[in-house]
């Protein structure tokens, strides 16, 4: 039968490849982006994993919620990253700090 | 048995498919990528028993956030392989932080027991004989009413902040202005004129 233990060494590899993805594509914020909802399905699982397990609701409430942060994160990343390109045409990242003000 | 089959299936496809989503070249391919994964775990999640949170995944990640990251990533014009100059460079590091994160991870569970955990004092207990949708919605619409109508604020604050960020007036677009048709008047758009006999033409 499948144990907590399954999920949990899923959702560890799913999170590690996820800190791996924004440390290794540091110029290409949507990838970035994409990392973090990465890390946040790892999130997911194991709150949904643990409900299971503890046969307690909770955990799948909490993890609706964050479903909703994670969407809402994508939404405002992504409008930044529009004007952000709008201004000045390219997506790199790594000179973002000389954007003052 | 079917349903270990089932997980290791999905996990691995899961788990396959997020490594593709960091190490694609192409950012669409990453999305696509991206959309197995999150259908892989959804999966996932329906062998759990978390059918609402699994049918979720789909609608808001693969319905929307997914198709969101491919509207954006198609909508700029970027040259995605300058991008990629310092892929190799970062990838010691990466992989460093990676590992050490991953041997922190495999300590934490290998040391976790459920020991600790009082059974008895579970905040919301499953109960058998209902659907786990009909319970979630019971949970949420008494216990958590004021989470979700936070979920909802948080949702509303992102729309109008995307709006606000990415909205621009364009000079030069003639756009239909609704109170200017409503203030117009029969005497601002029209003159009448009495010109003399054979006056008024051009011939």
């Amino acid at each position: 039968m499948i144990s907590v233990g399954h999920y949990l060494a899923v959702s560890a590899v799913l999170f590690t490849l996820g800190v791996l993805g924004i440390f290794i594509n540091r110029k290409n914020i949507i990838v970035i982006l994409m990392a973090i909802e990465l890390i946040l399905l790892a999130v997911n699982i194991n709150l949904v994993a643990f409900s299971a397990a503890l046969n307690d609701l909770v955990g799948q409430v909490f993890s609706m919620f964050v479903l909703t942060v994670a969407a809402g994160e994508a939404a405002i990343g992504l409008a930044i990253l529009v004007i952000y390109f709008r201004g000045r045409g390219t997506i790199a990242v790594d000179d973002a700090n000389r954007m003052k003000g | 048995m079917i349903q270990l089959i089932a997980f290791y299936l999905f996990a691995t496809i899961v788990i396959a498919s997020a490594a593709m989503v960091i190490f694609a070249r192409n950012p669409v391919h990453s999305v696509m990528w991206l959309i197995l994964a999150f259908f892989n775990a959804a999966g996932l999640m329906l062998l759990a028993g978390a059918e609402f949170i699994a049918m979720l995944l789909v609608i808001v990640y693969v319905g929307a956030v997914a198709v969101l990251f491919l509207f954006v990533v198609m909508m700029l014009d970027i040259d995605f392989a300058e991008l990629r100059a310092g892929f190799v460079r970062y990838l010691p590091l990466g992989a460093l932080v990676a590992i050490i994160l991953a041997a922190g991870l495999v300590f934490a569970v290998g040391a976790w027991s459920a020991g600790g955990v009082d059974l008895a004092a579970r905040a919301a207990p499953v109960v058998s004989d209902k659907s786990n949708i009909q319970q979630i919605g019971e949970l949420l619409y008494t216990k958590y009413i004021f989470l979700f109508e936070a979920a909802g604020i948080v949702l509303l604050v992102a729309m109008i902040g995307a709006i606000v960020l990415t909205h621009r007036q364009r000079g030069g677009v003639r756009t239909q202005n609704i109170s200017a048709q409503n203030r117009r008047r029969p005497e601002d758009a029209t003159r009448l004129v009495d010109p003399g006999v054979g006056q008024g033409m051009k011939l």
